[in-house]
């Protein structure tokens, strides 16, 4: 791991078990609403296996990183420029997923040649929240939470998962999203990160201005951000001639938990392009 | 609102874990007997001893049938994943052996299974784990025991045989002041009757030959973490629990709450404990006990009605001086019970008989439809004298701290007709009577 210091605050990132490599080509990592690094073990730690840096990032006010936590998807973008300037890194490949897709897509576009590739899992154009689970995640979040996870899963049956055989990700996750809002004593990092998604605006206009090619990971069966929810995002970026590709695999929204294997293959074949 | 989206225990009960069979189409779980897996290639194989990738390597580590029992339990119990192990008293072991080594300490319940008594009295004391025992109602005697290196909390959800009902919510909360977890033996209930999780403890281990299997065909065992003790935060405050906090020589220099945030301890727990204990459970075990779950809920209805029946019938009888059951207004739990278990304290419970030791010879051998053997939680009725059997390594002290005395019967009430089972008991007791009036008793 690697704790970095970003706008003066200590900032975690996991680095898959191994040493930060200034020769290695690197992969930055982005989170969603109540999730933090862990979410990408198995991908993460696989890369880092293979040839990559990888710094998975617990945002600002999230579980192991200080700091504000961002109310805005601009706000996160900035800090994933100053999170490359900390690590030393001068070019990076951005994977998000959900609020971290549009974090990454963001920061993409800002930093544009500074990004190498670009990855968006489960993500959606606009990423609108219903007034009600917004308000739930406010004033009522463990039922929030609940909604958000049967919403975000396909199956009763996930393969071997994030802790191996025996997981039961709907519980892991749920056990998650608990831990992530305890780590933020002063702010409802849930509401937060819910708002920062619904009133995204800047997303068309984003992607019309990276210079990297974009891969959509998205879920067929994914409740919270249908795929069709992404196709805006998909032909804004075909029709202002990035290079696109499209993987959609038949799991829901939490990608790296239901399908860890074909999330890796995805990403791994289109970080060799 | 229970549904597929939204699954209620019943659905949990038969879905979780399980789809049909991918090559085969097989519905049933499969079972798969097999001690290893293909590699599809070297880095594959590579990629599974790193856990870059997730699968199954030896069935000592990991197999798909057990890994279905793993999640159904860990569902049901609303937990994050399970572990398998090869019976009850191999899931107490690998939770100690997780998160302690010599000069720990451990706070229990007086009032727990004999197995585990001696497990944690004489075995661990042999490998330097110290354990202090409280009665489980005497709340300051919990806060009281906890020394510096006190690593865990542990006690049963109602305690064999006396169903002192533990009051997790308290004993809980002072553990977590204490900075430890609470582990429970959740045996005597099953997910069904309570759920411990939701009431503050943070592990929880079933004997699953008992009443997940409830067939009494099979002995298993099951470790369920709740993903809710923050092992980071308690080593950064105290510096236990270094085993999952700092880099582990022993599996890649890992650090286990690096990994996974909730999930460490059954990081751990598999990497280490099944590995090098290797008190791992057969997968055909692991589909007898599958079997067993899948008319959980429907069993444990119909033991709660028989309990009643029978405790109902037994309370009634002068030659009974006393029926421990929290469904009575004079068993000490009885309002804890009322609280944490409103479906029912279980139906293993004891009772003493006026008489003596030949009476309850009698009693027992009198018995044709209740089986006299060592085991709790069948689909048959049970019966048992801990006295002289489950309990018999206990000196009178610790036996009356158990809530045991030499006239205690203790019964498993399973699915028979009621009004056999009460029968069959008013047969016996009119036997043990008359066999005092013989002797002049």
């Amino acid at each position: 791991m690697m704790e970095l210091q970003v706008k003066g605050h200590t900032t975690y990132c996991y680095t898959g078990g191994k040493t930060f490599d200034a020769a290695k080509p690197t992969v930055v990592f982005i989170h969603g609403v109540l999730h933090d690094h862990s979410v990408w073990i198995l991908q993460t730690r696989y890369l880092a296996n293979h040839g990559w840096n990888v710094l998975a990032v617990d945002l600002p006010g999230h579980c192991r990183s200080a700091g504000e936590a961002p109310s805005s998807v601009e706000e996160a973008a900035a800090f994933v420029g100053a999170l490359l300037d900390a690590a030393g890194v001068k070019r990076a490949a951005l994977v998000g997923h959900s609020w971290g897709s549009l974090i990454a897509l963001e920061a993409a576009a800002n930093l544009n040649d500074r990004v190498s590739h670009l990855v968006l899992v489960g993500t959606a154009f606009p990423m609108k929240v219903s007034p009600q689970l917004l308000e739930a995640s406010l004033n009522e979040p463990e039922k929030a939470m609940k909604m958000i996870n049967v919403f975000s899963r396909s199956t009763l049956a996930a393969p071997p998962s994030a802790l191996g055989p025996g997981t039961w990700v709907y519980g892991g996750s749920l056990a998650l999203n608990r831990r992530v809002l305890a780590s933020n004593k002063v702010v409802n990092v849930f509401h937060r990160g819910f708002k920062a998604c619904d009133s995204y605006a800047n997303g068309e206009a984003a992607i019309s201005r990276i210079s990297c090619p974009v891969l959509f990971l998205l879920g067929g069966q994914d409740q919270m951000t249908q795929p069709t929810a992404a196709r805006g995002l998909i032909t804004k970026a075909t029709e202002s001639g990035k290079k696109v590709q499209t993987v959609t695999l038949p799991v829901g929204h939490h990608q790296m938990g239901e399908a860890p294997d074909e999330t890796l293959f995805a990403i791994r074949s289109f970080l060799a392009t | 609102m229970p549904g597929y989206s939204d699954p209620g225990f019943d659905t949990l009960a038969l879905h979780a874990g399980a789809a049909p069979d991918p090559t085969t189409g097989a519905r049933a779980v499969p079972i798969h007997l097999t001690t290893s897996f293909v590699f599809e290639s070297s880095d594959h194989a590579a990629a599974l001893f790193n856990l870059e990738r997730a699968g199954h390597v030896y069935s000592r580590i990991s197999n798909p049938t057990n890994a279905v029992l793993e999640q159904r339990v860990a569902a049901l119990e609303g937990g994050i994943g399970a572990i398998t192990t090869a019976s009850g008293q191999a899931a107490l072991h690998l939770c100690i052996a997780t998160l302690m080594g010599a000069g720990s300490h451990i706070v229990a319940s007086t009032a727990l299974y004999g197995g585990s008594q001696n497990l944690l009295h004489y075995t661990m004391r042999r490998f330097g784990i110290d354990t202090t025992f409280v009665k489980p109602g005497d709340v300051d005697g919990w806060r009281a025991a906890v020394r510096p290196n006190t690593k865990l909390f542990f006690g049963e959800t109602v305690g064999n045989p006396g169903l002192d009902v533990l009051d997790i919510p308290t004993i809980s909360a002072i553990a977590h002041e204490a900075g430890v977890p609470l582990l429970v033996d959740s045996t005597l209930t099953s997910p069904w009757l309570m759920k411990p999780f939701e009431h503050g403890a943070d592990l929880v281990y079933h004997s699953a030959t008992k009443f997940l299997s409830g067939h009494g065909t099979v002995i298993g065992g099951v470790v369920v973490d709740a993903g809710s003790f923050d092992w980071a935060r308690a080593h950064a405050t105290s510096g236990k629990f270094a085993e999952l906090a700092t880099p582990y020589e022993g599996f890649h220099n890992m650090v286990f709450t690096e990994e996974s945030t909730v999930g460490a301890f059954l990081l751990r727990a598999r990497r280490e404990g099944l590995r090098d204990f290797g008190a791992c459970l057969s997968p055909h075990s692991s589909w007898l006990i599958l079997q067993g779950i899948e008319t959980l809920s429907l069993r444990m209805e119909r033991h709660m009605h028989n309990t009643q029946k029978v405790v109902e019938f037994l309370a009634t009888q002068p030659f009974v001086s006393r029926v421990g059951h929290p469904l009575l207004e004079s068993h000490p739990s009885h309002a804890l019970a009322q609280k944490l278990l409103p479906r029912g304290a279980g139906s293993v419970f004891s009772f003493d008989m006026k008489g003596n030791r030949e009476q309850g010879k009698k009693f027992i051998e009198t018995l044709k439809v209740f089986s006299h053997l060592a085991n709790v939680g069948d689909c048959r009725s049970l019966v048992i004298h801990p006295a002289t059997t489950t309990h018999f390594r206990m000196t009178d002290e610790a036996l009356a701290a158990g809530g045991i005395t030499q006239g205690t019967i203790r019964l498993s009430i399973g699915l028979e007709d009621a009004d056999d089972l009460i029968d069959d008991l008013k047969r016996a007791l009119k036997a043990a009577e008359k066999a005092g009036e013989k002797a002049g008793a």
